[in-house]
């Protein structure tokens, strides 16, 4: 029985499973990762759908991944490596459309042509929100502070925060309260007059959530995505070499390498509780395992009303769970392209394109792309965040050809005729998307090779997000922070003694952070002595 | 005022920027657009084209070009067989480094060396008693380097796939473009790469053809900005930045032996006679004053003393060449002479040279650095070199 029993088995080989599994292994601790899918990474995968072709298939650009992950687990060793996305550009059907530059002289002439105001102003607002986004960063690393103990080490945490508020401004402080309280465009609108680049920006603020750009708390969202950094740097963005999951194998075989095990095809189907305290995980096959902790890598919904038995947990506590808002709300287009397809409003494969595209060309457009969502439908007109990235990193196609990868909203998991209806609404919904492009790209569809659609539901079936929220869990206000996933346990343990969780759904959230699962680690291995 | 590479026509027109500098003489290109990540990351990634024309060459031929060689290298030089590159320094009576550079065999008795500095005097002043003639094909011969995990497939495609056989510190000749051209597998960013010596008139027929044959491989013409930051993650010095020629320095102190800079490898002392051997087989055995380490300076660091000011962390977008002081124990042990942010890797690295007794693997010192006018200084620790090194560098 020795060699079925471990120190810790992490549910789920997602990246933040992988982390958390690397971070324990570090310390010394058995450590087995248990992946239900033939391939690592959940959500951070690349598959070779086409041959040549290799699919970022969900999440395509990184720009949380958290440095200090990256140099603790050696990840460029293991083949990491982080490719900048130069530009960013919102193309027009009547005009030349919007590109920021990584050239802020360039940018501010660029914004110039749209109002000569918001120029100027564009370059305040990024610093702005960089110092809030300061403000913001320790907290990311901070394992969240329970509000109600009286806990000296508790105490400590709270302090610190309190510090950290404490530092700002009053000016600040008050931006920080729009922050969390007003929409995105309101909250743009305070700063800049042009219409185009307020819907450039406000995107930021609706992806991954069940919400408009006008809906309040969509501040907040924008801010968040203002935190990514690559090399220390606000607000950069990037891909990953051989697609996205690359970096989920840089960790996996960083784990592997500090001696984690990890075990593909091996979906957990319950876990084990006697006496209120885990004891290890039944497979699907039904082999047993057992462990001092088992943390789980998945959504909270998966976690505790999928692999827990309702007899483990009170009411109350599967009640908060059950509030906790999944609501996928966006899909994923993937293509392979037999050659470049040009934009017509500004042709040519140069810098423009060598960054993320926006369709957004205008705050009504996205606005209007969130009615036909409210009342359970596709965007028949989406927001499209796209992304080529074979233009950066040629291994992904074969010469010449390319990969485009389509982030679509809006997606709702309910859609009117209920979410098993998806398989059958899927490729209307492809359909729409490459409609929607081909009016700025008239030369994709006679350039598609293959293509792949996901649904919220497709992600749900196949990456086991649950409701296909890409974020685990909305990145909405009441579900942040000491609140994630529910306010009285958010500090990574469950009220099940020995079960943690150690994904997207708990602080500091979604995205590809790490954050997570190496904040779970941290924890797990301070509670040694009482496991 | 500079003058044009043969390939100016090419990078010129490319050169958005605008951004040259003056490299021996010739105009080169910093970076291509206003900042060189695009081409640092080509290089990493795909595949960087880059004008070495400016280096200096010269050719060495006759009965005894192979024990001339030999004699004015730290390296040996008479078994290296045709077709085979070496990277050797070059010194002077007291072991002083005056340069750094490549010896390719051409032939059994024709050698073409690459130096950062003019070398030809030097090379004459020597010859005396030797079989040997000194020829200067700086002009006449330009030169490119492409490198990057894609340059094998590009050349291949080029010159066939025997290119495919060559390995590393290897020399082939071949043709592109119609152009009669020697291909060797060297470079200066530590990653797969080679670099293309091609007679002068055919400059600009190699360079499109590279080109063309490149597109698909996500090739792009790079500049110094982008080389310096490989460069240091590679692990390797630059004259001048690093190291001092030896006869350009006015005082003793700013000259250092191959030993100082790392580069003792290099160094063959138990053969026929070389230029330099008698102080260096001393240094040898006495042990050197001084030594050349990599640095990783401390992320927590840098964010510590930003953080104190309330700032979020920054550093110079480019490799940085200023000199600044490493300290133990409070005391200067010697000084960084190169550092960058390493994208790849996302670590700060530097290049220092310091007292031989810091150079162990895991030694902490102290780097200075300045935030808001102020002086600080930051933890760093001495790590292996290079820091980046990839394995397709070799296989
Ligand atoms: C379409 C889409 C686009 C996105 N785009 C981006 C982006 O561009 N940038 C960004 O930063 N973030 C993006 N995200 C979000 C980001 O990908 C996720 O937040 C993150 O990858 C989640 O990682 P995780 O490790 O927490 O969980 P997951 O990746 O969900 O990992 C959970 C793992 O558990 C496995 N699993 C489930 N059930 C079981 C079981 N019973 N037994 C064993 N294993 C099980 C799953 O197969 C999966 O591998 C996107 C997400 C989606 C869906």
């Amino acid at each position: 029985m020795s060699d079925r029993s471990y120190d810790s088995i992490v549910i789920g080989g997602g990246h933040n499973g992988l982390v958390c599994a690397a971070y324990l292994a570090r310390a010394g601790q058995k450590v087995l990762v248990l992946e239900r899918r033939h391939v690592l990474g959940g959500a951070a995968v690349t598959e070779e759908l086409y041959p040549g072709f290799k699919y970022s298939v969900c999440s395509y650009v990184v720009s949380l991944l958290r440095p200090e992950i990256i140099r603790d687990l050696q990840l460029p060793k293991y083949g990491l490596e982080i490719l900048p996305l130069e530009c960013s550009f919102t193309p027009e059907l009547d005009g030349p459309g919007l590109v920021r530059w990584p050239d802020a002289d360039k940018t501010r002439r660029e914004i110039a042509r749209l109002s000569k105001r918001d120029s100027e102003v564009y370059p305040l607002f990024g610093r702005e929100m960089a110092k809030v986004g300061r403000m913001v960063k320790p907290i990311l690393e901070m394992v969240p502070p329970d509000p109600t103990s009286l806990n000296p080490a508790n105490l400590m945490e709270m302090l610190k925060l309190g510090r950290l508020f404490g530092r700002l401004s009053e000016e600040e402080r008050i931006l920080q309260a729009k922050m969390f309280t007003m929409s995105a465009i309101d909250f743009l609108d305070e700063w800049f007059e042009s219409d185009l680049l307020k819907a450039t920006m406000g995107v930021s603020g609706i992806i991954g959530t069940f919400q408009g750009v006008r809906s309040p708390g969509t501040a907040y969202v924008l801010m968040h995505h203002y935190m990514g950094e690559i090399d220390g740097a606000f607000r950069a963005w990037g891909i990953s070499k051989g697609g996205t999951g690359m970096i989920s194998q840089a960790i996996a075989e960083s784990a592997k390498n500090l001696g984690a095990e990890i075990r593909t095809e091996a979906g957990v189907a319950q876990i084990m509780v006697r006496a209120g305290r885990a004891k290890g995980v039944v497979l699907e096959d039904g082999t047993e395992l057992t462990a001092r902790h088992v943390i789980s890598g998945v959504d909270p919904h998966r976690t505790f009303l999928g692999l827990c038995e309702a007899g483990d947990l009170d009411a109350e506590f599967l009640a908060s769970i059950k509030k906790f808002k999944m609501r996928g709300s966006s899909g994923k287009v993937n293509l392979a392209l037999d050659r470049f397809p040009e934009f017509t409003c500004r042709p040519g494969d140069g810098m423009h394109v060598r960054g993320d595209l926006a369709i957004a060309p205008s705050v009504d457009y996205l606005e209007r792309a969130f009615d036909d969502a409210k009342y359970g439908d596709f965007s028949r007109r989406p927001f499209m965040n796209v992304v080529i990235p074979s233009l950066l990193d040629p291994s992904v196609a074969p010469p010449g050809k390319h990969v485009m990868s389509i982030f679509v909203q809006y997606a709702p998991y309910a859609i009117k005729e209920g979410p098993e209806a998806w398989p059958e609404r899927r490729e209307a919904f492809g359909d729409a998307v490459i409609e929607t492009l081909a009016e700025y790209c008239p030369d994709l569809e006679s350039s598609i090779l293959h293509r792949q659609v996901l649904s919220p539901w497709d992600i749900e079936q196949q990456m086991g997000l649950t409701e296909g929220n890409i974020f685990h869990g909305e990145l909405s206000l009441e579900q942040l922070f000491f609140m994630r996933p529910t306010p009285l346990w958010a500090r990574y343990q469950t009220p099940i003694r020995g079960l943690w969780m150690c994904a997207s759904g708990t602080h500091p959230g979604g995205g590809i952070m790490g954050a997570s699962g190496a904040n779970a680690a941290r924890r797990i291995l301070k509670s040694r002595v009482r496991a | 005022m500079p003058l044009p590479s043969p390939f100016h026509e090419r990078t010129a027109s490319l050169c958005e920027s605008l951004k040259f500098k003056s490299w021996a003489g010739y105009f080169a290109v910093c970076s291509y657009e206003s900042h060189p990540d695009p081409e640092y990351f080509a290089f990493r990634n795909s595949a960087g084209l880059l004008d070495i024309t400016p280096l200096f060459k010269y050719e060495l031929s006759g009965e005894d070009s192979a024990a001339f060689v030999s004699y004015m290298a730290t390296r040996d030089v008479s078994a290296l067989k045709i077709g085979r590159v070496t990277y050797s320094c070059f010194c002077d009576q007291r072991g002083k480094v005056i340069d750094d550079g490549t010896i390719s065999r051409l032939d059994e008795q024709r050698f073409r060396v690459t130096t950062g500095s003019p070398a030809y005097a030097w090379f004459l002043q020597n010859s005396r008693g030797f079989q040997v003639e000194v020829e200067d094909v700086s002009e006449s011969i330009a030169a490119l380097a492409i490198q990057g995990p894609n340059s094998r497939r590009i050349l291949a495609e080029l010159v066939g796939p025997g290119i495919e056989d060559l390995r590393f510190f290897g020399l082939v000749a071949a043709r592109i473009a119609g152009v009669e051209v020697e291909i060797t597998r060297t470079g200066y960013t530590g990653d797969l790469g080679f670099e293309v010596w091609i007679p002068r008139d055919g400059a600009l027929s190699v360079w499109d053809a590279v080109m063309a044959a490149g597109k698909a491989h996500g090739i792009m013409p790079v500049g110094l900005d982008a080389l310096d930051i490989v460069r240091i993650e590679a692990g390797f010095l630059l004259q001048d930045v690093d190291y001092f020629s030896a006869p350009r320095c006015i005082i003793e102190s700013r000259k250092s032996t191959p030993y100082e800079i790392g580069l003792g490898w290099t160094v063959a002392l138990d053969r026929s006679p070389f230029i330099g051997q008698k102080a260096l087989r001393e240094e040898k055995q006495r042990g050197s004053d001084w030594g050349f380490v990599g640095l990783e300076i401390s992320w927590e660091g840098i964010e510590e003393i930003y953080t104190e000011y309330g700032l979020p962390p920054s550093l110079p977008t480019q490799a940085c060449r200023m000199a600044v002081p490493v300290y133990s124990t409070g005391r200067q042990v010697g000084q960084v002479t190169s550092s960058t942010w390493s994208p790849i890797l996302k670590k700060y690295l530097a290049l220092a040279t310091v007292e031989a007794k810091q150079v162990e693997i895991g030694n902490q010192l102290r780097v200075e650095h300045t935030v808001e006018y102020e002086r600080m200084r930051v933890l760093a620790t001495v790590v292996e070199r290079p820091f980046y090194d990839p394995e397709r560098k070799r296989t």
